[in-house]
């Protein structure tokens, strides 16, 4: 028996330039960042006062007596799949063969948060029962699950950064496995708080522009000097091909394979030479059947640190070689931040929408570029991808040495 | 302190629109928690807890699996605050 084909047939998200795919696929064109000022009297007593939230709160987009008995990541995660069921058109499906994938890097952490105070202001009768479910890494995926009525299996991976890249990875192979002929798949990030805030900077992870925070988020810029933490989430609906054709569904492309490898170097540094990297490039692409001749575009993992970016381009450049050339490389977290455990997912999404527009995202803010950057980005306004067959990387790497790649291909 | 059960109600009320949006107006003493208002087990223990701090009284875990309707609910608390 060949291998079950799995295409993408449904979008959505919700992030920091949009509360749906089309408004934050035209934002993101528009090089619009969404980075903000954060307002909030926490915020004041950081060394970084400022992220970038998404742009339609969930109580414009859902019921109150819903919104108290989620946590914000699992609001995020019903809003986006929402948008992605319809957009797949509310298929018909037997439950037993539907899936959900979603992921998170950190889970209900203002949840387990906001509990603890009440827990020790309070006491212990006046923290809520929704607690538990509220905070659990997997309730995004659940929640979503619940409401499709999904029984082929609802799975969680967790791999910090690349979180949302491997869920969509993990989909991927349900389908391959015929375990399930439809899942819905992404990640999603709800983590602008005090405490992650804190812990991050404390890393030295996050940029300090507290003066200019829409300038703040610059990937591949000579004078990057962190990440700014964003929010939100994407999602994706995967389906087997000849089921999405039975049925007439509108297929975006193709998602054609995957590599996924780990660094064994160091818990939060990237590998400076990006072995690991270039392996799972090469793993996707031999997953997928393509060569790098076939790729005209990567979304970039790029998130603004000073080493990480290199690291990345470096290790593209070797695994790609002179093909690299014709590869536009676009580093969207220059417009929405890093979303963490969402980011792989959204940059799926923004994948899907280049494929159906034939049109690369712009990289804002890089006033110089670095030159040890030696891959080609696509800078200040987006730019035209070939005609004809076309393939795209979406690369994810995580705290804890987790590298992902995914391939995405025209149809 | 004594309460009267039309307040006792009214307060209920709020707290079950307030914790599982059903609209007071359809809350009456008849209403089931479980199969009328849909509160399930988690919203329930919100429901006790707001009524606890909202009355003064205290309903102890034993009595909650004892209250199906809200006039169950009503009597316990009346009776409580005697």
């Amino acid at each position: 028996m060949s291998r079950r084909r799995v295409v993408v047939t449904g979008l959505g998200a919700t992030t920091p330039i949009g509360g749906d795919v089309t408004t934050s696929w035209s934002a993101l064109l528009a090089g619009t960042s969404g980075v903000r000022s954060l307002t909030e009297e926490w915020a004041q007593t950081l060394p970084v006062h400022f992220a970038a939230r998404v742009a339609v709160e969930p109580a414009e987009q859902m019921e109150r007596v819903e919104l108290r008995r989620l946590d914000r990541s699992e609001q995020f995660a019903l809003v986006a799949s929402r948008e992605a069921w319809k957009d797949a058109g509310s298929p018909d499906v037997d439950k037993e063969r539907l899936g959900v994938v979603i992921a998170s890097g950190i889970g209900g952490v203002t949840t387990l948060l906001d509990q603890y105070d009440i827990l020790r202001e309070k006491g212990a009768r006046l923290v809520s029962p929704h607690t538990v479910p509220m905070l659990m890494p997997n309730g995004p995926a659940a929640n979503v699950g619940l409401e499709l009525q999904a029984r082929a299996g609802v799975h969680t991976p967790v791999s910090a950064c690349a979180s949302g890249a491997e869920a969509i990875g993990y989909a991927l192979e349900m389908i391959r496995n015929d375990r399930a002929d439809i899942v819905v798949s992404g990640g999603v990030e709800a983590a602008i708080h005090a405490m992650p805030m804190s812990g991050f900077a404390a890393m030295k992870a996050l940029s300090t522009r507290n003066d200019e925070p829409q300038r703040a988020s610059r990937p591949y810029d000579l004078n990057r000097d962190g990440f700014v933490l964003g929010e939100g989430g994407g999602i994706l609906v995967l389906e087997e091909y000849e089921h999405a054709v039975a049925r007439g569904a509108k297929i975006y492309c193709e998602i054609a394979g995957q590599g996924l490898t780990s660094d064994g170097y160091h818990i939060a540094a990237p590998d400076p030479d990006g072995a690991g990297v270039q392996r799972a490039v090469k793993f996707a692409l031999r997953d997928s059947g393509l060569t790098t001749k076939d790729i005209v575009h990567l979304n970039a993992h790029a998130t603004s640190t000073p080493a990480g970016d290199v690291a990345e381009a470096n290790a593209l450049r070797a695994a790609l070689g002179t093909d690299a050339d014709h590869v536009a490389v676009s580093a969207t977290k220059s417009m929405t931040g890093h979303l963490l455990g969402g980011a792989g997912a959204i940059e799926s999404v923004f994948i899907v929408k280049t494929l159906q527009d034939r049109l690369a995202p712009p990289t804002i803010n890089i006033d110089d570029l670095d030159p040890a950057v030696t891959v080609d980005v696509v800078r200040d306004k987006p730019r035209a991808l070939p005609t004809g067959d076309i393939a795209a990387l979406n690369d994810s790497f995580g705290f804890g040495g987790h590298n992902v790649v995914l391939v995405f291909k025209s149809i | 302190m004594a309460l009267a059960p039309a307040d006792v109600l009214a307060g209920l009320k709020e707290i079950v629109e307030e914790v599982a949006g059903i609209p007071a107006a359809s809350i009456e003493l008849d209403k089931n928690f479980t199969d009328d208002l849909e509160v399930d087990s988690l919203s329930m223990v919100e429901v006790v807890v707001a009524a606890e701090e909202r009355f003064g009284v205290k309903i102890p875990d034993e009595a909650v699996t004892d209250l199906a309707t809200v006039g169950d609910a009503v009597n316990f608390i009346v009776n409580a605050a005697k």
